[in-house]
């Protein structure tokens, strides 16, 4: 067990890409952290780089306080779980999982032992003697869990270790790699591309975007102030709603109607570099239906009211869509989203998705009257994406004092 | 060919489905083949029969005629004296001391060239598997031996370990004849399959380390392999397929081999390979039952190493039971 830190950390491939720029991260011991973003952005280099597998261009890691640029991989005691697994296919299950402590030179007695602990914790008991060719994919997933804990290395590192499952297993076995690593305590970098399994499993999440650091923070950080049109537009199912808006004297226009602003933000977008287009941001829960909002909670949101296009029923709660007329927000950020695969999240830019109580009478067609909490706004500089309502790293909404 | 003997439960995910696999693979060798395999397999015999049928006309009428002339005495230089004698023949060959120095001397280069064939050739397909720069002139370049007739080749050979001419002859033996003496003249005739065929064999090898994934590679290295480790643990196992298919082409290529000896001994000093002998005796002394004889013992050693690789095939391939490769 130690803590990994990367240190200005930089990758150049030898064809001029650049990969990884100066990321800094430092990974507590016994940490969870998911390395989350679109294809490409760097995921799985910064991950390799970790691991030893890719040369680092520039800047130190560090593991356990000791500078690890120069090790081998197979010096650095860290294991490794691989998207396509990566069992080898002559061995068995059993083999397989003894491979590294046979490598080590362990004690034949030993590593039966902790194989066989290992198949226990794993439920892999009775395929100890398959071949990885007749194990299914979660089986498979299991055993290349286990080869990599067998040896209780430093950290693991787990590049997209679920994605070849399919839903359903892949949410149980979420579970259960989270339940692993906080039993074991071993420091754990994560990669995915799939921002639920970001959410759920991390104790912190890095967001990645082109190489660079977007935001590091806890889940609920993440979810609640995020610092940029990217973050705010990848983190959440469904996605935050963009909408654009333009500064009117001491009101917000927008296709839904004139948000008030506070002192705060009116001070904010009076300097003179200050954008007088923006783009609102708010996520679908933050809409409620007007008519089950009450009395005392009215003064702090906004209340319009506009057709309904579909409701979709969830049980516990209500999706309601409503098509927003007008110009639609345009940025850097919301295209890198859009053409990401992750972005499908995305709702088309003219469609506004709300998430209103299960009690809600609106019906298709029917006008409703949807009330939104304005603490709860972000607004966001269409030019370098930044949420501007952050408040010392709290998101503040548009009409505080 | 290996469509049939898919698994549609082995691309299930669930787990609770998988629990149930083991007996179903139980059913399955139980209760023969189902209605739509066994018309599978019938459009497969169909679509191979065309090629089957070629085969055998083309293979067995040759093979079924030498059988029967090795079962006669019959030289075209006493034509009246052909007669059945069974396997006497047989007899006469299998007694002869010429016989087993030519088996001796064809056993000795098949195994030496292709041992060290495999070593090279393992060497530059990983070689040319590795290089990112120049690849294509590396390929080309370690491939033009195999490119070039074996006869020419050979006669270069001759030339150049000829005393007085041949340059490698004047480097290496200046005072001796390489090619008169019986140990120096199997090294060369050695070394001339090897310069001929490591090309081929390196190609094999390069198809096989294309099955090798990177991410195999990876985890081993992970796991704490040196690079020596992750060759034979890993790279070998997995390339075991076509390593076999590689030793056995040139097993069988090795044991016919004729055409250095041809021009680079003519088979002088007992450096005869049975093919020489074969030939020899056969076409050169007219001798049919003799030489058919010895075609044939040819055939049945050829036959016993295929059977054997194929034997090894057969539990070679990782997880190739279920088709799933
Ligand atoms: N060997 C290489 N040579 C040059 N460029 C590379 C190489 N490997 C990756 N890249 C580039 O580096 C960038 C980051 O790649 P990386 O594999 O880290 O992405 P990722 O975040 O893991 O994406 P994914 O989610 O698709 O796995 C990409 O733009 C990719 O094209
Ligand atoms: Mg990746």
């Amino acid at each position: 067990m130690a803590d990994i830190v990367l240190d200005k950390v930089t990758k150049k491939y030898p064809d001029g890409t650049t990969a990884v720029h100066e990321v800094d991260l430092e990974i507590a011991d016994g940490e969870f952290i998911i390395l989350v973003g679109p294809s490409g952005c760097g995921k799985s280099t910064t991950l390799n780089m970790i691991a030893g597998l890719e040369d680092i261009s520039s800047g130190e890691l560090r593991i356990g306080g000791q500078r690890v640029n120069e090790k081998q991989p197979k010096d650095r005691d860290i294991a490794m779980v691989f998207q396509s697994y990566a069992l080898y296919p002559n061995m068995t299950v059993g083999e397989n999982m003894a491979f590294p402590l046979r490598l080590a030179k362990m004690d034949k007695a030993l590593i039966k032992q902790k194989v066989d602990e290992a198949a226990r914790v794993l439920e892999l008991t009775e395929y100890l003697d398959r071949k990885p060719a007749n194990l299914s994919g979660g089986q498979r997933q299991r055993v290349a869990m286990g080869r990599a804990i067998v040896r209780s290395p430093k950290a693991f590192l787990m590049d997209e270790p679920l994605s070849n499952l399919d839903a359903k297993l892949r949410v149980q076995m979420r579970t259960q790699v989270s339940r692993l690593q906080k039993q074991l305590n071993t420091t754990t970098v994560y990669v995915t591309h799939d921002q639920t399994e970001a959410m759920t499993l991390g104790d912190r999440v890095v967001v990645m975007r082109g190489g660079y650091i977007q935001q590091l923070g806890d889940p609920q950080t993440l979810y609640d102030n995020p610092v940029n049109l990217f973050v705010a537009g990848f983190i959440g199912s469904p996605s935050m709603n963009f909408l654009a808006a333009t500064v009117e004297e001491s009101v917000l226009r927008t296709p839904l109607g004139d948000l008030p602003l506070g002192d705060r933000m009116r001070s904010a977008l009076s300097g003179a570099d200050a954008p007088r287009e923006l783009i609102v941001g708010i996520r679908p829960e933050h809409f409620e239906d007007a008519a089950l909002i009450e009395e005392h909670q009215r003064a702090k949101g906004f209340e319009f009211t506009m057709p309904v296009d579909l409701v979709e029923s969830m049980g516990s709660d209500k999706y309601v869509y409503f098509t927003v007329e007008g110009e639609r927000a345009a940025a850097a950020d919301l295209e890198d989203l859009t053409a990401d695969a992750g972005g499908a999240d995305l709702p088309p830019q003219d469609n506004l998705v709300t998430r209103l109580s299960a009690e809600s009478r609106v019906r298709d067609g029917v006008d409703a009257r949807v009330w939104m909490n304005l603490d709860k706004i972000h607004l966001f500089d269409p030019r370098n994406g930044h949420n501007i309502t952050l408040h010392e790293g709290k998101a503040a909404g548009v009409s505080a004092a | 060919m290996s469509v049939s003997s898919t698994t549609p439960a082995s691309s299930a995910a669930a787990d609770a489905e998988q629990q149930a696999i083991p007996k179903q693979r139980g059913r399955r060798k139980r209760v023969e083949l189902s209605e739509g395999k066994k018309q599978e397999r019938k459009l497969g015999w169909l679509l191979c029969a065309p090629a089957a049928i070629v085969m055998v006309a083309v293979t067995a009428y040759p093979i079924l005629y030498s059988f029967w002339l090795s079962l006669q005495r019959y030289d075209l230089k006493f034509p009246d004296e052909r007669e059945f004698v069974w396997f006497s023949n047989y007899v006469t060959v299998l007694t002869n001391g010429y016989w087993w120095t030519a088996f001796g001397v064809t056993m000795l280069i098949t195994v030496v060239s292709v041992v060290v064939e495999l070593v090279l050739g393992m060497g530059l397909a990983i070689i040319m598997h590795r290089t990112l720069v120049g690849r294509g002139l590396v390929r080309t370049s370690a491939l033009i031996p195999y490119g070039i007739v074996t006869v020419v080749a050979a006669f270069s050979w001759r030339y150049a370990w000829t005393p007085g001419t041949g340059y490698l002859a004047n480097l290496l033996a200046p005072d001796g004849a390489p090619l008169t003496e019986r140990a120096s003249a199997l090294g060369i005739i050695i070394l001339a399959e090897i310069w001929k065929t490591t090309p081929f064999m390196a190609l094999l090898l390069m198809a096989g380390l294309a099955l090798v994934p990177d991410d195999l590679l990876k985890a081993a290295s992970m796991d704490g392999a040196t690079w020596w480790q992750r060759f034979t643990k890993v790279m070998l196992p997995v390339m075991k397929p076509a390593i076999l298919v590689a030793l056995l082409f040139r097993t069988l290529d090795a044991l016919r081999v004729f055409d250095n000896i041809y021009v680079l001994t003519n088979g002088a000093n007992e450096t005869s390979s049975v093919s020489m002998i074969a030939y020899n005796n056969l076409i050169k002394g007219l001798n049919l039952g003799i030489g058919s004889t010895m075609s044939v013992l040819i055939f049945l050693t050829v036959a016993i190493i295929a059977f054997v690789f194929v034997k090894l095939f057969g539990t070679a391939a990782p997880g190739s039971d279920e088709g799933k490769r």
